[in-house]
């Protein structure tokens, strides 16, 4: 995922103007913003709060009460690791504590080397296939050690063209 | 000739390379010279066979599964495109698998048969057959059907659906809405995922017959942000309906409107409690509310509002178009129609079951489960998602309806059921239920807030073998006061998995604490 590291503030200010006039528009308004840019950027809360009236207090506080909105960017991969009983039912534990191992990070960190970031998720729908993660939009099913470790190094692996 | 085949767009089929498996097959058959047609359906919720690939016979559909990358091409060696049995994965007629067969299909009846965003295909199978007859009815008509059919609310609560209708019909106001409920984030639950990936335009169908009988002309799907697959077929079906004039101003030419939208929630369980729902509807943080007023009076933005569950809508189409008595004819007791289970964890054959309520958990996972993933033996089932109680084995005889569970003081819930092997530790999940509480309690009542950060200390401390006695006296008084101290069913519940711990598994909780 090529996340932006610099924002412009006029993108921002667009995603507002569509949005703020819908009945209860922050949680859109707040998706959009991280759907384009990959995390709420702190300077953009008095911009939304000045669009709908309120204060940033309290555009703040909705930010920081969902778990899905960040106001940090994340790694190049965020990968999201269930850990709800069906897939702890299908060893999601072991796996758990296996990929904090090889990323070494523990849960909302991310790798020195800015690749990955980890983040838990209680059930991502799939509880017939567990254990479940998450890696950006991609879920995969069935992840053993084995397998995880596999798509790990995917990740990492650049196509190079040599013509 | 052209051979139709049927590959699935649903999660479980994607997860599994369900798209890749689809490119393949195409590129295959390009090579051999047969001119195909995929239709890309939604799954039937046989989980464990997914991509589960039919190919369409004379005979009907023939299916096969699990079918992975490197399959393809010994499929077409084996002739599947014709519906031939010589592959190992041939499963025969899918109709009689009998998985699929031995359910009653209401609900679920179109699921995985259908393209799920083709209206031809929805219309074809009975589609919009119930919002017909409501057009032609008066709202109070469509709510008697409804309270009639006995369906109560499949969120969790059971609460008659007919009653909660009723009232917002009642109450006089210029402004209403239809909320639908989709922020399923109960482990082991995806049955709302499946209507919305396999099945919208009944959940569509199901919402603009609430906003007919009460007097709506506004609907909204809250969605949990974790299902980006359902978040584009529901899209896709309501710019469909819209399209044909089945949603918007003016539907089908009756002069009643109904707009509808789908909102994302943002990674929060507590949202799944209704009055926390719409105040994330509002825009604000999912705060729970205190009850009354009921949503049905002052609900989203301060006007009557009807929020149900996925499940509690995708009913009412039959309803509406079966009758009332044709719905009320399945169940037993006081548990009218039909609840599709949904059979997962530690399973061979991980689904989803659509059955009248009554059969017991012991028949249906000797009749579905195959046994477990594993190959242990089943220990421990969590029905109703993570707020429900853990069932020993000497409760699987129990049947699976709203009373006998509360009997026994578990929950039936949205219709989940995990299953555990003997390898589980149960001071574990006894922890787990607490942490969880941690994570999503929406922390405006303490007894939740702070009682669950509580609970897992002193869990904690059991487990170290720190004065276990006293330890666990003191967690029993802070689960009766989490259980009548609490705002809502996220700390009023999440004692119910720790005491079913502690008093159905207690030797292996000693156990472990000694260790």
């Amino acid at each position: 995922m090529n996340k932006p590291t610099h924002w412009d503030p006029q993108d921002v200010q667009l995603a507002i103007d569509e949005l703020k006039d819908k009945p209860g528009a922050l949680l859109p308004i707040l998706h959009k913003i991280q759907d384009q840019l990959g995390y709420i950027p702190k300077e953009s809360v008095p911009m939304i709060a000045k669009a709908l009236q309120q204060t940033s207090a309290e555009i703040h506080g909705v930010i920081s009460f969902y778990h899905h909105f960040r106001t940090t960017p994340s790694g190049n991969h965020v990968i999201q690791v269930c850990r709800a009983e069906a897939c702890q039912a299908r060893g999601s534990r072991q796996l758990e504590s296996h990929i904090k191992n090889s990323l070494n990070i523990d849960y909302h960190g991310t790798t020195r080397d800015q690749e990955f970031t980890l983040e838990p998720v209680y059930c991502l729908g799939n509880c017939t296939n567990g254990p479940n993660i998450q890696i950006n939009d991609k879920l995969e099913a069935e992840v053993t050690a084995d397998k995880f470790d596999a798509l790990k190094s995917q990740q990492t692996t650049y196509l190079v063209e040599l013509t | 000739m052209t051979y139709n085949i049927y590959i699935p767009r649903d999660t479980a089929a994607l997860a599994n390379n369900a798209d890749k498996v689809a490119l393949l097959i195409e590129k295959e058959a390009l090579q051999r010279n047969l001119d195909i047609h995929i239709i890309r359906n939604g799954s039937r919720g046989l989980f464990w066979l997914e991509p589960l690939v039919e190919v369409q016979t004379p005979l009907g559909r023939v299916g096969f599964g699990k079918v992975c990358l490197e399959d393809v091409g010994a499929l077409f060696d084996a002739g599947f495109h014709l519906g031939k049995s010589e592959h190992k994965l041939h499963l025969g007629l899918t109709e009689e698998i009998p998985y699929l067969a031995k359910q009653q299909r209401l609900t679920f009846a179109r699921a995985g048969v259908i393209d799920p965003v083709s209206l031809d295909d929805y219309a074809a199978h009975d589609g919009f057959k119930g919002l017909q007859k409501a057009l032609n009815n008066t709202p109070q008509e469509i709510v008697s059907a409804v309270t009639d059919s006995g369906l109560r609310g499949r969120g969790g609560a059971a609460f008659p659906t007919g009653i909660k209708w009723q009232t917002v019909l009642d109450c006089p106001s210029e402004q209403k809405y239809i909320v639908c409920n989709a922020d399923e984030g109960d482990s082991g639950s995806f049955a709302d995922r499946l209507v919305m990936e396999a099945d919208p335009f009944m959940l569509i169908e199901g919402m603009i017959i609430a906003g007919l009988a009460v007097g709506a002309n506004q609907g909204y799907i809250y969605l949990r942000s974790e299902y980006p697959i359902a978040h584009q077929i529901l899209n896709e079906a309501i710019e469909t309906a819209y399209a044909n004039n089945y949603l918007g101003q003016d539907i089908q030419a009756s002069g009643k409107c109904f707009e509808l939208e789908v909102r994302l929630g943002a990674g929060a369980y507590i949202c799944g409690e209704e009055t926390s729902l719409l105040e994330s509807l509002e825009g604000k943080r999912g705060l729970v509310r205190a009850k009354p007023p009921l949503p049905a009076i002052e609900g989203l933005f301060g006007k009557p509002t009807v929020i149900n569950n996925v499940l509690s809508l995708a009913a009412i189409p039959y309803i509406l178009d079966k009758g009332a008595a044709a719905y009320a004819n399945y169940g037993m007791g006081r548990s009218k129609g039909t609840l599709p289970f949904q059979l997962a964890g530690n399973v061979k054959q991980g689904g989803l079951i659509e059955l009248a309520f009554g059969t017991s958990l012991n028949q249906l996972l000797e009749e579905f489960a195959g046994g477990t993933f594993t190959g242990r033996p089943m220990h421990a089932i969590q029905v109703g998602g993570p707020l429900g109680a853990y069932l020993p084995i000497e409760q699987w005889n129990t049947p699976l309806d709203y009373e006998s569970f509360s009997a026994i003081q578990a929950v039936l819930g949205h219709g989940s059921i995990v299953v555990f092997d003997d390898s589980v530790d149960m001071l574990e999940q006894a922890r787990f239920s607490m942490e969880f509480c941690v994570a999503e309690s929406c922390g405006k009542c303490t007894p939740c807030r702070i009682g669950s950060v509580r609970g897992v200390e002193v869990i904690d401390k059991i487990r170290a073998g720190i004065n276990p006695e006293k330890n666990t006296e003191l967690l029993e008084d802070l689960c009766e006061t989490m259980i009548h101290g609490s705002l809502c069913a996220m700390g009023g519940m999440t004692p119910f998995p720790v005491q079913s711990a502690f008093k159905h598994f207690a030797v292996e909780s000693q156990n472990a604490g000694e260790q």
